[in-house]
């Protein structure tokens, strides 16, 4: 039997924990397009506001039939650091404090691929250096990701076309994921971020490159505003000596089909079981 | 600069595969790249067409070093066994050509290279060789094989790598935290 | 239940909470001088944090190489001492030991102040402390089952409130000389246990599951941690028994304090051994992970800030087995007291830099950057530890005089002992129905 109270009680504290969920701020997760407009909107509004220009956020959803991949020749890449600071230009990473998606690991040819003995922080006059082999890492959008795992409050997930996404406005900075994930491909925004004013690049995606606030965790995502668009990532078209390749695995006539089929290739911590659309190759 | 004129090459698509046995709508990288721009080869200023002076020259096959002009051009490619008129052609300037004679324009350079470098070719001709930019699944911009390897000095100069990153440091911010 | 039940039960629980701040409010110089110190810490705390609300969490020394630091180390070590706290109540039962019984209310307060503390520690490391609520169905999203740091948010939870429940329930019926509603109580108390070993495996898993770092993902870290609970969570207590002891009335047989001072010294065996087990097996096998153990011990090349404390943390644990495993020893009260201060010091090192520095150093494509704590972040944990011993204090005062009958809601007269204590009956105190 329950009396009139409890039932009172209970009814209210419902309502109000229903119309909370209802009007509250809720994960971008799977929004329906009609509230994803909205929330986007919003951004727009609020980055006009912030930034005194248009940021145009983007809201491109996966292409069914498409499952991107990423491959890197590291026969050929010279260790110039370009596709870095293009991604960071595109995506608009902080520049103050710095955050690098991409870094770039020197090794020796003779210990191989041995990240106990590898230095992102060459700074020679030339390279590639004598003896020396370089390994662009960022994040490999792994097919079993330890990352969204883990995640306490549901803020990032794997999408159907493969890119590992963060939802900012969710994020609540706890770094698990950062603990988690074994190629150190996300990064922390320790204070505010910042880019400067004429360096902003106005073409987003609200799961991308849109402008970020402090305490959120972000990573590459395969610059999802660029190749939801069909163009490739802005560290592919950069690369002097061509290095880098990206496509639609799931497409035979892809270059990243032709590589896995034609070369030798290789993932990082395979033993890991993480699956990485991010491949390593040697084309000679 | 060079315009962006469109040297218009249709690659045959029998090079690429077949497209995707399901019949499903799969975005195919083949679909609307037959016609795909690649920038004209990269001829120093006033170069080309060569016939201008060599139109009249009878052609000497000597095997020798040139004095007379050409001079700035340092030939370091197989140099021991190759010379100019090995993919020059002799009888006309404004053309190279493959090992079988047959004739070839400067914008299918690539056809030459491809004899010796065969295996480079084909992953040229996949994508898998060299820079691309434009579209994974439309329209993508090339390069010949000679806007990257100077044919006649084809190895590449060391670069000037961009800065390296700054290891993490304890004070962010300096006037707020006392050691 | 009837309206008129509902108003005379608030009514008697709002004269418990009128009494309970009179128990507060009324002290001695020591006291206030206690709770003047602990305030200062607070306030300083609060400022440091502050401070790192408005920056973010670049005023502490964790960077994307070392993400997580003292603050999520603190946590691991309290939830030790949570856990262990209510243990305690495991030998009341094998042994139907009475001595034990008696004491097992002020673990389960100490073991609320420990959660309190746990709780603070995650609040002031995450980066977004104004998104706590994102973690709550069904305003926020729980990432349960997939998340073992969901499963850490529900049992810590539960377990606090179970403790919470337990030790309110029966003050405020002592403060009214009535005994505890055993229906109530038995139940949560006996759920209270298999919770104890839960929320320290569970924060255990957090790590474990982790295959990104080698030196987390090792199947014995759930029983380590276990063990070293077991020792940390009753060296406070012991020492808070003994002061209780002193200050009160309050009535603790040696014999207790010396069981519990035994069963430590096999907890903190256990503890040893298993971290033995761990050192055979990565200097043995000798391969690449054996990099993170060697830079707790040895250093790596040039990087050696936290050798001192490893060597630290083992002498202090030797040293407190060797003290405790001596029945001489135990007995007397300089090495007992000691004992519990290696104790605590050398759990808290191994437990709290000890585990989440070299699991993190070098990171995943290895690099070291030498992580120790800022000015902030000590003044942030120290605030922190300032509000737990704070809430311990306060309820520590409420609970002595109440469970020894000598603050009640009604006047009594003559020798009157709080029934709920009269009987010293499973399973803590109780009054025969």
């Amino acid at each position: 039997m329950v009396s009139r109270r409890l039932f009172t009680k209970t009814a209210t504290g419902a309502a109000a924990g229903m119309i909370l969920t209802a009007c509250g701020p809720k994960r971008l997760y799977e929004a329906p397009k009609d509230q994803l407009k909205a929330r986007i909107a919003e951004m727009e509004r609020k980055y006009k506001a912030q930034h005194g220009r248009e940021i145009q956020v983007s809201d491109a959803g996966p292409t069914p039939g498409v499952h991107f991949a990423y491959a890197l020749d590291i026969s050929r890449c010279i260790g110039c650091r370009r596709c870095v600071y293009a991604c960071v230009a595109e995506n608009n990473q902080s520049r103050e404090p710095q955050i690098h998606w991409i870094r770039v690991f020197a090794m020796e040819k003779e210990k191989g691929v041995d990240f106990s003995h590898a230095d992102p922080y060459y700074n020679p006059a030339e390279v590639p250096e004598e003896g020396h082999f370089y390994i662009p890492v960022g994040c490999q959008q792994c097919e079993n990701p330890p990352c969204t795992k883990v995640c306490p409050t549901g803020a990032t997930w794997a999408e159907k076309d493969g890119i590992v996404v963060i939802d900012y406005d969710w994020c609540i900075g706890c770094r698990y994921c950062m603990a988690a994930c074994p190629y150190g491909a996300r990064h922390f925004n320790w204070t505010q971020p910042s880019v400067p004013e004429n360096e902003i690049n106005p073409n987003t995606h609200y799961l991308g490159n849109r402008p970020r606030p402090k305490g959120v965790v972000e990573k590459c995502t395969f610059c999802i505003q660029r190749t939801r668009n069909g163009r490739y990532p802005a560290c592919v078209e950069v690369c002097p000596v061509g290095a880098r390749k990206f496509g639609n695995v799931l497409d035979a006539d892809s270059e990243i089909r032709y590589i896995i089929e034609h070369k030798r290739v290789l993932v990082l911590k395979e033993e890991l079981n993480t699956v990485p659309r991010f491949f390593y190759f040697y084309a000679t | 600069m060079p315009s962006h004129l469109l040297a218009l090459l249709f690659l045959l698509l029998s090079e690429w595969g077949l497209p995707a046995a399901d019949g499903n709508k799969v975005p195919s990288a083949s679909a609307a790249s037959e016609r795909v721009e690649v920038p004209p080869p990269p001829f120093s200023d006033g170069i080309f067409p060569c016939s201008n002076c060599h139109a009249g020259m009878p052609a000497d096959r000597t095997r020798r070093e040139l004095t007379a002009m050409h001079t700035d051009i340092v030939l370091k490619h197989d140099e021991t066994h190759r010379w100019c008129l090995d993919c020059h052609d002799a009888e006309n300037r404004d053309f190279l050509h493959l090992a079988s004679g047959e004739r070839v324009p400067f914008e299918e350079s690539y056809r030459v290279c491809g004899q010796c470098h065969g295996e480079k070719y084909r992953d040229w001709r996949a994508g898998v060789h060299g820079r691309r930019t434009g579209n994974w699944n439309g329209a993508k911009s090339y390069l010949l094989c000679a806007h990257c390897h100077n044919p006649h000095q084809p190895r590449f100069r060391a670069l000037a790598p961009k800065p390296a990153p700054q290891a993490p440091k304890r004070d962010m911010h300096p006037t707020k935290e006392r050691p | 239940m009837q309206p008129d039940d509902a108003v005379n039960s608030f009514r008697l629980f709002s004269g418990f909470t009128r009494g309970s701040v009179k128990l507060i409010l009324r002290g001695n110089r020591a006291y206030w001088m206690w709770l003047a110190f602990l305030g200062a810490l607070i306030v300083s705390g609060a400022l440091a944090y502050s401070a790192q609300v408005r920056f973010g969490l670049g005023l502490t020394a964790m960077r994307d190489q070392v993400s997580w630091g003292f603050y999520i180390g603190n946590f691991t070590f309290l939830v030790g001492v949570a856990a262990a706290a209510v243990v305690l109540v495991i030998p009341a039962y094998i042994y139907n030991w009475k001595p034990i019984r008696e004491i097992v209310i002020y673990g389960e307060l100490l073991a609320i102040s420990a959660i309190t503390m746990c709780l603070m520690f995650v609040l002031v490391d995450i980066g977004r402390p104004d998104r706590f609520w994102h973690l709550i169905p069904p305003f926020g999203f729980l990432n349960f089952p997939r998340s073992v740091l969901a499963w850490d948010v529900l049992v810590l939870n539960l377990y606090f409130v179970v403790n919470l429940v337990v030790a309110t329930h029966i003050l405020y019926r002592a403060f009214h000389g009535k005994h505890y509603i055993k229906k109530l109580v038995v139940p949560l108390v006996m759920l209270s246990v298999p919770m104890a070993v839960a929320i320290h495996t569970v924060t255990a898993f957090l790590y474990n599951g982790l295959a990104a770092r080698p030196y987390w993902n090792s199947s014995i870290l759930a029983p380590q941690f276990l063990a070293s609970a077991f020792c940390s969570g009753p060296a406070i207590l012991l020492v808070v028994l003994q002061l209780l002891r002193r200050f009160t009335r309050f009535e603790i047989q040696d014999a207790a304090i010396r069981k519990i001072a035994e069963l430590m010294a096999y907890a903190m065996f256990l503890n040893l051994f298993l971290h033995g087990a761990e050192a055979f097996k990565e200097f043995y096998s000798n391969t690449q992970h054996l990099l993170f153990t060697r830079y707790w011990y040895f250093g790596v090349g040039k990087h050696h800030t936290l050798v001192p404390y490893a060597w630290s943390a083992v002498a202090l644990n030797l040293a407190s087995f060797a003290l405790f495993i001596s029945p001489r020893a135990r007995r007397n009260v300089i090495a007992l007291n000691l004992g519990c201060l290696a104790t605590y010091a050398g759990v808290y090192i191994e437990k709290g830099m000890g585990l989440i520095i070299p699991g993190l150093t070098p990171d995943t494509l290895g690099e070291i950057y030498e992580y120790y704590p800022t000015l902030t972040e000590l003044r942030v944990a120290a605030g922190i530890f300032a509000m737990g011993f704070l809430l311990f204090t306060l309820m520590l005062k409420v609970a002595a005089p109440i469970s020894l009958g000598e603050f009640l809601g009604r006047k009594e007269t003559g020798t009157f002992k709080s029934p709920a204590f009269a009987e010293r009956e499973l399973p803590v105190m109780s009054l025969n129905e």
